[in-house]
């Protein structure tokens, strides 16, 4: 297999860039997009590497049609993504609920910039986290990931695909403006050094007959996917094991919901990642994500140098959350900080799960810029 | 010989057993649309599991449930989105989509002309009964002037679309209209449609006593279709009629058969291009 | 060792095309750890543009420049507005023709170097444009923060191609004046 970039070295690229190069070495080969500012150099990675790699790079009329095309093509067999911002985030809602509703792998890439609405095309900003959460109507559960650097990007979308083929889910990768266009040293790995997941299909009649089903125990349907003769149906609506609508029975939407939920929390453990730093003697702990933990990483060394024993926890996945880590730490040190880039949002979640034993405080900070980690610092020490 | 299939060996061929009855009210086109679309497939032989049929949201795109071939039913009017993701994903797949007035032309007006202008290899069989079924009687983009629905309870004053000349006009490969009255007409566009390449619609007025017939004085499907009888013109004796004498008319038969290149055939075109320009092929 | 570099300068006088192939060359050619930030309005052309790059030998946390320890402006916008954002002591290239209005009580704690950048570029290869290329050699063999060989290779990379000769040669004569000035010949 031939690559359109190098591989098996390190590069000096945009955080778009690495998104799109990871999702070609991921095995994505179908990308809709709609250009939006910063997340068009991920889809003008995907336009160039594409028909090279005899992969699909369409650009639909609207972020609605983006998504649809994607899950259209994961349903065809393709590995699938698309990326945006805000605004058209927003827009793909509706069919993020119907690809969570259908068990389609697809991934979403959100680089965030200042909203709402229009806001600040090219800033950062990371307002978008309960809308990656909890965006789409309905119960519902999905896997977020957020990275903080050039090199996450591109390790996450590798990670955002193999779970969204693992667990038959979308993935949201919820990245920023900052990192969209920061270029960085990334290591562009062989593709025998990747491991690389592909959705559970079905071994034999019986279970293509269960496309929403549970046949394996883990939650997880196998994907009879489109053409091999399985007459699969695919619906929205409410249905059953089978894919036959069933709006009507309470039970059938109590059993298909929860499925949802547990093939995913029962599998928290391997989903949930995150870092810590001077974390073990930590009496203060600063709870981060995304590009802000960067800032957060130098605001700990800082206040160590200080004197001040501050460590760091940083999430590398935000949704399912893990509210048992957060209420371990939040027993054992005097006061959490939560520095970003909006008016609370991580910050909510942290609270829920320290569970009042420790206080949590907010350091917010909008209109595009990231935290300087002083910013930080100066909180801490008050 | 002619030998015509009863109604039966097509629904025991190829209807899902297990989702019968349908929704459809009684009186309801779709069934006959339906009807034709399978008697399409079977008199051209095609393969059944290399059909995916594709739908939005509405009384008519519930039609994909009933049918025993791959299928998405999607979210509303957006079901040639995602047919666009199937199609240049498995090019072998052939694309259905069963669509209504409102799913295709309203809430998806934009998908349907973007994927005309992409000529996107599908075949749209479009039921236009000029109202919202399934939500209840309100008024739709095809709603004809005066013509009342819940939301227009003192009559539509908006203009309609013509779906079918819209479909001409944004470069669609065939377009058909027929009324579900028109039964062999209407079998034989379909039969062409599925056989071209790119964007090909086959419109149906399609009678709705329930939702639309009720509310304008036409309460059972026989009337609906004696209506139609009264309001379509053909296509040859339309040519030769003043367009005050076409006021309030709509035209049924042919508009276009031709044949430009589908979505599927330029973007192979387009992989070899960005090979040969990258130097990756000859 | 974690060193910012600033450039900044009006939109077209290549400023992030300048931080892209210093990046580039430590990252790339150097081996060591950079990034590269930019920040730019909603314009394609004109306006205000700021690059910064932050290069270390250990993984980088904090991407963003906040004492640069070398500067380059290009114009007098860019020198009023980030010219005291520079730690003291830091190596400062100010375009001379387009700064008109100088701080020099604040300059004395920095090791300026003042040029026509435009002019020597446009003398060296005929091209005005050549300038970042220009200001990036001098930066090179000024401050030593990477090798020529790096600075060459990064740059052949990212220039757009049939243009190589000469931004090499605008490299080179950048080369030629960073090293007097370390010399203290300037």
């Amino acid at each position: 297999m031939r690559y359109p970039f190098p591989v098996g070295k390190s590069d000096f690229i945009q955080g778009d860039e690495a998104v799109a190069r990871a999702a070609i070495l991921a095995g994505c080969r179908f990308y809709a997009g709609y250009p939006i500012t910063p997340a068009s150099e991920i889809f003008e990675a995907m336009a160039l590497y594409m028909p090279l790699v005899d992969g699909v790079s369409i650009q639909m009329e609207d972020e609605i049609a983006s998504i649809a095309a994607i899950i259209g093509a994961s349903w065809a067999g393709a590995k699938a993504m698309t990326a945006t911002s805000g605004p058209g985030f927003s827009l793909m809602q509706e069919n993020l609920g119907y690809a969570i509703m259908t068990e389609t792998p697809i991934v979403v890439v959100n680089m965030m910039r200042g909203g709402p609405s229009t806001g600040q095309p090219t800033f950062p900003a990371q307002g978008d986290i309960m809308q990656a959460i909890w965006g789409t109507h309905g119960d519902h559960m999905l896997i977020v990931l957020s990275p903080s650097t050039v090199q996450e990007a591109f390790d996450f979308t590798i990670r955002a695909f193999n779970l969204a083929e693992k667990y038959r889910t979308p993935v949201v990768l919820l990245g920023d403006a900052e990192l969209a266009h920061m270029r960085e040293r990334v290591y562009i790995p062989n593709p025998d050094e990747i491991e690389i997941t592909y959705r559970k299909l079905p071994r034999n009649e019986e279970e293509a007959k269960l496309p929403f089903g549970d046949p394996h125990g883990d939650g997880v349907p196998p994907m009879p996917i489109f053409g091999k003769g399985y007459r699969t149906y695919v619906t929205g609506l409410t249905h059953d094991e089978h894919g036959r609508p069933r709006t009507v029975e309470p039970e059938v939407h109590q059993r298909l919901i929860s499925r949802i939920f547990r093939k995913i929390l029962d599998h928290r453990d391997e989903i949930i990642s995150y870092e810590t730093f001077e974390l073990d003697d930590a009496e203060i702990a600063i709870i981060s994500t995304g590009i802000v933990s960067r800032s957060a990483i130098r605001a700990v060394k800082i206040l160590r140098e200080r004197g001040v024993k501050a460590g760091l926890l940083k999430l590398h996945t935000i949704w399912p959350f893990d509210f048992e880590v957060i209420e371990e730490l939040a027993e054992r040190v005097r006061k959490i900080y939560v520095p970003e880039m909006n008016m609370g949002q991580l910050y909510h979640l942290v609270r829920e799960g320290a569970n009042g034993k420790a206080d949590v405080e907010l350091i917010a900070k909008i209109g595009g810029e990231v935290h300087t980690p002083m910013e930080i610092a100066e909180r801490v020490v008050g | 010989m002619m030998y015509l299939k009863s109604a039966y060996e097509i629904r025991d061929k190829y209807m899902r057993k297990d989702m019968l009855p349908t929704i459809f009210c009684p009186g309801c086109g779709i069934g006959s649309a339906l009807q034709f679309t399978l008697r399409a497939i079977d008199d051209l032989g095609l393969n059944q599991d290399e059909i995916v049929w594709v739908s939005g949201i509405g009384c008519s795109s519930r039609v994909p449930g009933f049918v025993n071939f791959d299928g998405l039913h999607t979210t509303h009017g957006r079901a040639l989105a995602f047919a666009t993701g199937i199609k240049l994903t498995n090019p072998d797949l052939r694309i259905i989509a069963f669509m209504g007035d409102g799913d295709a032309a309203a809430i998806g007006g934009n998908h349907l002309i973007h994927a005309i202008r992409r000529n996107l290899d599908v075949t749209v069989i479009l039921i236009n009964n000029f109202t919202y079924g399934m939500t209840g009687g309100q008024v739709a983009p095809t709603t004809l002037k005066g013509l009342r629905g819940t939301t227009a309870p003192y009559g539509q004053f908006e203009n309609p679309f013509d779906i079918a000349q819209l479909a001409v006009s944004a470069g669609a490969n065939y377009v058909a209209r027929w009324s579900v009255f028109n039964y062999l007409q209407g079998m034989n566009s379909i039969k062409k449609a599925l056989q071209k390449e790119g964007f090909t619609l086959v419109e149906f007025l399609s009678p709705c006593p329930v939702s639309f017939g009720r509310r304008n004085r036409m309460k059972t499907s026989p009337e609906l279709l004696r209506w139609y009888q009264k309001i379509t013109v053909p296509l040859a004796k339309a040519k030769k009629m003043k367009p005050e004498e076409l006021e309030g008319k709509i035209v049924i038969g042919e508009f276009v058969d031709r044949d430009r290149p589908g979505l599927v055939r330029e973007y192979e075109a387009y992989k070899k291009r960005a090979k040969k320009m990258m130097g990756w092929e000859e | 060792m974690r060193k910012e570099v600033l450039f900044s300068g009006f939109g077209g006088q290549g400023v992030i095309l300048a931080s892209v192939i210093l990046g580039r060359a430590a990252a790339v050619y150097e081996g060591l750890y950079a990034v590269q930030t930019q920040s730019y309005g909603p314009e394609s052309r004109g306006g205000a543009s700021k690059a910064e790059v932050v290069i270390s030998d250990e993984p980088i946390d904090y991407p963003k420049a906040l004492h640069p320890d070398y500067a380059a402006f290009f114009s007098q916008e860019a020198y009023s507005k980030y010219l005291y954002t520079v730690r003291e002591g830091a190596k400062v290239i100010v375009e001379s023709d387009l700064v008109p209005n100088r701080d020099f009580e604040f300059e004395k704690k920095l090791e300026v170097l003042a040029l026509p950048l435009t002019r020597i570029a446009e003398e060296t290869t005929g091209l005005s444009l050549t300038m970042n290329i220009l200001t990036l050699g001098i930066l090179t063999t000024w401050t030593g923060i990477v090798g020529r060989e790096a600075m060459e290779k990064a740059t052949v990379d990212a220039v757009p191609r049939g243009t190589e000769q000469i931004n090499l040669r605008a490299l080179r004569k950048g080369f030629e004046l960073g090293e007097k000035a370390r010399k203290g010949l300037l």
